[in-house]
């Protein structure tokens, strides 16, 4: 099956060879067909049809009139409910937009559903979801295999070509890994490009939303309508966003790449590190300056993440006490009763290990030792990106240490668990743009990616170098 | 060890959180386990190093300082699990 791209199918709606109605009755076709996948919390046919319906009497001219668009279940939409994949928002329905999502509508897009992901964002397997595990489309028969996450949803209804793109946030890397695992394009952009409001917060000075593709292509156009300045979000930022797609050139000649050395980990399978070099080849090949480059601090991002957002999660998360919307437990004897049952029967797991674990460092007596020292940290990692990026205009990495990886693998040790995101986190710490590409294969034939990451608000620099690698790899 | 049952009933009465048994004996071994692993951080020097809260360089933006009135309580009010005349309503605090 080959899945036509956003690029060709505005194309194709264009020229008039396919209808709105009918692009979207076979994506409806394939969503149905997909069920066992369980990529959707919230899908809805007549909803789906609706839309085409309102899109049909509309005569005016707009960016994405029509496209399917899949959304995470942690943007706020009006028309659909929202969970965050938690039983606490289970019947929980916005009565507001988030400013990604009125972007895509106000460009004329068709929401195909709600995905599904690891709750309220946290993990990297979407098998913490309250809605149970999505599969990845890549599996083989009988072995499911994770998606990643915790944007497992949007990188699975890609990847299973039911929707054109999807939406996903990333605070240490729940864009790039899924992406990555599911060998379709996902790029998080800097901190600061696309606004928070409407976004459930996980840890708010990290997560960031980002886009699912088919391609790079796509990517850049998909980006460019959900990026702006937001006024409701106070670390919005103020920046022109160019036309991407316009502006794409696959021409390095005379751009450095860097290295960092840093990222050659012990233990990481030899097909990774062999895709890195081969990116790496044809970069060369391309005339783009090989530098080798130190990012010194880079071993302390993963502890440093896991202090700075679980204690972010905590205070964020102290919003769910069953009063002002969502799940409210039976037992409520009294006030605080009610607040710790509620708690206690709403959030998940790895939400309770993290909300326990982000209230400990904030506790009076632990704040200097573990959050003040970890923000200190935060600002060595950033330094260091600071520091490579007047030697070089992009850095390549790896994206994942592995490829998809057997669902609930690694659901047993936390740490284990964490290790995902070594390749991500640092790249979020820094607030810096990050893409990761299909790029090679595993033994077993599972697609493996290779991350991009470029200066503060260079997205397009990103974009250029990964569209590079892509056309050489196709 | 840096949590024992005390520590962790402290840490879930403050995250407003009830566990049981099992749940705090599992929770105890996570925690300690995750403080272990990031006590790495003790290696860095931090000496004169300025904490990192916010990566946006952008200043922050100043508004208008103009009313907005609208009422919406209504439309608050849609999601609450309980309430009554146009408040939230939760169990009773004072006896």
């Amino acid at each position: 099956m080959s899945k036509s791209s956003l690029k060709q199918t505005l194309k194709d709606l264009d020229t008039k060879k396919i209808s709105i109605r009918e692009l979207n009755q076979d994506y409806l076709k394939r969503i149905k067909e997909k069920e066992n996948l369980n990529v959707f919390i919230h899908f809805s046919e007549e909803n789906v049809l609706k839309q085409v319906d309102n899109l049909e009497k509309d005569n005016s001219t707009k960016k994405l009139k029509g496209i399917p668009i899949a959304i995470k279940d942690l943007f706020c939409t009006k028309s659909m409910p929202t969970t965050a994949a938690s039983k606490i928002l289970e019947n929980f329905n916005p009565t507001y937009e988030s400013f990604v999502t009125q972007k895509l509508l106000d460009e004329g897009s068709i929401f195909v559903g709600k995905t599904n992901l690891d709750e309220f964002a946290m993990g990297s397997a979407t098998n913490t979801s309250f809605f149970g595990n999505t599969i990845n489309p890549l599996s083989k028969d009988n072995k499911p295999l994770a998606p990643g996450g915790s944007s497992g949803g949007s990188a699975a209804a890609v990847a299973a070509d039911l929707c054109l793109g999807a939406t996903g946030t990333d605070t240490g890397g729940s864009i790039r890994q899924p992406a990555s695992f599911c060998g379709v394009v996902g790029i998080k952009p800097t901190y600061g490009l696309c606004s928070r409001w409407g976004i459930a917060a996980f840890a708010s000075s990290l997560d960031q939303a980002g886009i699912f593709s088919h391609n790079v292509e796509d990517a850049s156009i998909l980006l460019q309508s959900i990026a702006g300045f937001d006024q409701r979000d106070s670390t919005s930022a103020k920046v022109d966003i160019p036309n991407y797609f316009e502006k794409l050139d696959d021409d390095l000649n005379g751009k450095t790449v860097g290295i960092p050395k840093e990222y050659s980990i012990d233990g990481t399978p030899m097909e990774i590190n062999q895709i890195w070099e081969d990116a790496i080849k044809v970069l060369e090949k391309k005339g783009v300056k090989i530098k080798n480059i130190s990012l010194p601090h880079t071993k302390y991002a993963l502890p440093t993440y896991y202090i700075i957002a679980p204690a972010e999660a905590s205070s964020n998360l102290a919003r769910y006490d069953g009063v002002k919307y969502g799940f409210r437990s039976d037992e409520i004897n009294s006030l605080d009763d009610m607040y710790e049952n509620t708690r206690a029967q709403g959030f998940g797991r790895e939400v309770k290990r993290r909300i326990l674990i982000g209230t400990y460092v904030l506790s009076a007596g632990y704040y200097d030792a573990y959050y003040l020292k970890a923000q200190k940290v935060r600002k060595l990692i950033a330094n260091d990106f600071n520091e490579a990026f007047k030697e070089c205009d992009f850095i390549v990495t790896p994206t994942a240490p592995s490829a998809a990886f057997p669902l609930n693998e690694k659901q047993n040790d936390p740490i284990k668990m964490y290790l995902n995101d070594v390749f991500t986190v640092p790249a979020s710490l820094a607030g810096l743009p990050g893409i990761s590409i299909p790029f090679g294969k595993d033994k077993n034939n599972l697609p493996l990616g290779i991350q991009i990451l470029g200066k503060h608000f260079d997205e397009q620099q990103v974009f250029n170098a990964a569209i590079s690698l892509e056309r050489s790899y196709e | 060890m840096k949590i024992d049952k005390n520590t962790i009933n402290k840490i879930a009465r403050l995250s407003r959180i009830k566990l049981d048994d099992k749940e705090s004996e599992d929770y105890i071994k996570d925690l300690n386990s995750i403080l272990d692993w990031v006590e790495q951080l003790n290696e860095v020097n931090t000496e004169n190093v300025e904490p990192l809260s916010n990566i946006s360089s952008s200043i922050l933006p100043k508004r208008e300082d103009v009313s907005n009135d609208t009422n919406s309580s209504e439309e608050i009010l849609e999601n609450a699990p309980d309430k009554l005349e146009g408040f939230f309503a939760v169990p009773k605090v004072v006896e």
